[in-house]
């Protein structure tokens, strides 16, 4: 509409602002969330992930561990704070610079950096900024030296720890594992059964047709809520019980309804000369159908396999009630909701770590087959 | 045996099973049932023309039998009956559900729900339908905004965890109001408006669907009434709402009734982000506290929820009617 007179420019910028203020709205959320699993444990509680990119004050406590050495009574601890047993391997990357220390606990950091102060029993202490100290005593401080907290500045920490802890000790692998397990076949099976059923839906002519398409359109919309009981009841005497072929199954029986209206409503839509031609040289049904239909369904076909991947993988619901709920069959959204959550609750790295491993592998799918899902949707928006 | 050989057999067994039914029965009702030789060659064909049908339906109709036309009887049936399903108390279980003020509560927020989540995602993801339609880079801003739709509702609300955080270095809501010199608060325990910061999440997943049928929709309409309406005068406000939004109100419609439903059966949210505390429960959460423990008043909610659905269900079906006409 650009070279349609009426349009001013002024409304073209009002737009593309309005667009990029919606788009970072969209955006922040998840930006939020992939910072945070890459950032120290530390770090993610000291400051937001929207400053991540800069040095964060953590409080740090250690011993001035130097050796005293004694002149005119008085006995002197000098070194560098950095280099102190305690937190030596937090500032193996390099140095960094102390904006206050103190010693107690409950003000770490009481006194600005470079200031000598006396403490308690006529000792004095001095942290400079380079992490320089000196500690005076009329006596001799204990073996392990005397305690010191102090506030650093620390460098950005953008490590692969969170990542670590999660895939292997949090049992996440396990659940990346079952949920891949849960999803494929559930994927797969009801394409097959469903092109089928499409295929006779669209193309072949018996009585009651247009009421099983009605069906199925009725189908689209009722609450799974309404199948968890009876169906956990039916599994249960029929000795599946709650177990993977329990919950292939019932996504199967789920992802048709969609599959089929879908897939039939791409069907009708293929060239009735082609079909008809087909049929006039002798083909049979079965023919027509594997030999034309399907090839050309392939469109359908992959937008409902993404849907159904999406679904599957993404399912709380089903999994919560069709699976067991103990711990070495849980997949990946129940391990978040349940168990992470509550387990890890305050830990924000490893439960953005955990998010960000469950959300990948849809992400992925979502980026490299989006014509796919847009085709689907529009194909079959009823649902 | 290890799930993945037990994934592996079973794909191998499910795709071979359908792919041997179909070809077997197939060939089973052409070459033994009704062979198209002998003196009935005509009549068989014509038979089996008539069966082949039901073979093709059979496996999906059994499926959709058993997995949703009888949970729908088997549920309402069950609701009957008491906690262990072996007294009938007839309505009792509805008449209990009505007298709990926590249903009552988990009724009105679901209609909250239902009012604005599909009010909002629909017309903001018009809004951005419009906005994004002659933008050079308005594609990019399409992906990102239908991006959460592949993102499940447990990651999305761990998502919005962050925002939402009470501690002013993980919630980012915090962080501005604290720089702006406000307390910390968390959203999550404000009564009553904690349902909307909740609502903000699922508005925030179905934009994005909204965006893409919606923008089609856009593309859609005959360029020629838009010409005219301009040649006529029309400001590019005018042209939106009294020339686009018209032509394209059947799909507004028809998203609209879409995520209506979707907003019926989402209990991820709630479920993760409160836990149905703080006064946010809805049906779908309310009925998985009942679930595993009370199974007479869990498929009593369920059926409450399908009451609700069922006039949208009856509407798709006569716009499906409609449309096959």
């Amino acid at each position: 509409m650009d070279s349609i007179a009426g349009r001013k420019s002024g409304l073209s910028w009002a737009v593309n602002i309005t667009v990029v203020v919606l788009v970072l709205l969209w955006l922040i959320p998840t930006v939020g969330l992939l910072v945070s699993s890459f950032r120290d444990r530390d770090q993610i509680s000291a400051s937001g992930w929207w400053v991540a990119p800069f040095s964060v004050e953590l409080t740090y406590r250690t011993r001035a561990d130097a050796p005293p050495v004694e002149a005119d009574g008085r006995f002197t601890l000098t070194g560098n704070i950095f280099d102190t047993a305690e937190v030596r391997d937090s500032f193996a990357a390099g140095e960094s610079t102390i904006t206050a220390f103190g010693v107690r606990a409950r003000e770490p950091g009481a006194f600005p950096a470079g200031q000598a102060v006396d403490i308690d029993d006529g000792q004095t202490l001095i942290v400079n900024r380079d992490g320089s100290y000196e500690l005076t005593s009329p006596i001799p401080p204990d073996d392990r030296g005397p305690r010191v907290y102090f506030v650093a500045d620390t460098p950005p920490d953008f490590t692969l720890d969170n990542y670590r802890t999660v895939l292997t000790a949090d049992n996440m692998d396990r659940a990346f594992i079952n949920t891949l397990t849960v999803t494929i076949p559930a994927t797969v099976i009801p394409i097959l059964i469903a092109a089928f059923a499409a295929y006779a839906l669209a193309w072949m002519d018996f009585p009651g047709r247009g009421l099983l398409i009605a069906m199925v359109v009725g189908l689209l919309v009722v609450p799974l809520q309404l199948a968890l009981v009876p169906l956990l009841n039916l599994h249960n005497q029929i000795g599946i019980g709650q177990s993977f072929v329990g919950i292939w199954l019932a996504h199967t029986g789920f992802g048709l309804p969609l599959a089929i209206y879908l897939l039939r409503n791409y069907m009708v839509g293929l060239p009735r000369d082609i079909i008809e031609s087909a049929k006039v040289d002798g083909a049979t049904d079965f023919q027509i159908f594997t030999k034309i239909i399907l090839p050309l369904s392939f469109p359908a076909l992959a937008s409902f396999a993404i849907f159904q991947f999406l679904w599957t993988w993404n399912d709380l619901l089903v999994a919560k009630v069709f699976l067991p709920s103990a711990g070495d069959a849980q997949v990946m959204t129940v391990k978040i909701a349940d168990d992470l959550l509550g387990s890890r609750g305050g830990d924000w790295g490893i439960l953005a770590t955990a998010a960000f491993v469950s959300i990948a592998v849809p992400l992925l799918v979502f980026f490299s087959m989006q014509r796919y899902l847009v085709r689907g949707l529009l194909a079959g928006s009823v649902k | 045996m290890s799930p993945v050989l037990q994934g592996i057999i079973t794909i191998i067994i499910g795709v071979g099973g359908c792919v041997g039914y179909f070809y077997f029965a197939n060939m089973l009702l052409d070459k033994v049932i009704f062979p198209a030789r002998g003196v009935n060659t005509g009549r068989n064909i014509n038979r089996a023309n008539q069966v082949r049908p039901w073979l093709f339906l059979f496996p999906a109709m059994f499926a959709l039998g058993v997995y949703l036309v009888y949970p729908v009887i088997g549920s309402f049936y069950r609701s009957l009956f008491n906690r262990s399903g072996d007294e009938f108390v007839g309505l009792g279980n509805y008449i209990l559900l009505a007298s709990s003020p926590d249903f009552r509560q988990a009724f009105f927020n679901n209609l909250l729900w239902v009012l604005i989540v599909p009010a909002s995602a629909t017309f903001l993801g018009l809004l951005v339908a419009q906005l994004t339609d002659r933008l050079r880079w308005g594609n990019i801003a399409k992906s990102i905004i239908f991006m959460p739709m592949a993102i499940s509702f447990v990651g999305a609300s761990l998502i919005w965890k962050f925002v939402y955080a009470q501690d002013p270095d993980i919630g980012i809501i915090n962080a501005i109001r604290a720089s702006m010199g406000g307390d910390a608060i968390d959203p999550m325990q404000i009564p009553f408006w904690n349902n909307f910061f909740l609502m903000v999440i699922l508005v925030w997943i179905q934009t994005g669907f909204a965006m893409v049928i919606l923008s089609a929709a856009l593309r859609g309409i005959p360029e020629e009434t838009i010409e005219a309406a301009i040649i006529d005068g029309a400001n590019p406000f005018q042209v939106f709402f009294k020339i686009k939004v018209p032509q394209i109100m059947g799909t507004i419609v028809v998203v609209w009734t879409t995520i209506t439903i979707l907003v019926l059966k989402v209990f991820d949210i709630v479920y993760t982000m409160t836990g149905g505390n703080f006064g946010t429960e809805i049906l779908p959460s309310y009925m998985m506290d009942f679930m595993f423990r009370d199974d007479g008043q869990a498929t009593a909610v369920a059926f409450v929820i399908m009451i609700v659905v069922l006039p949208v269900m009856i509407w798709n079906i006569a716009q499906a009617r409609k449309e096959m006409r």
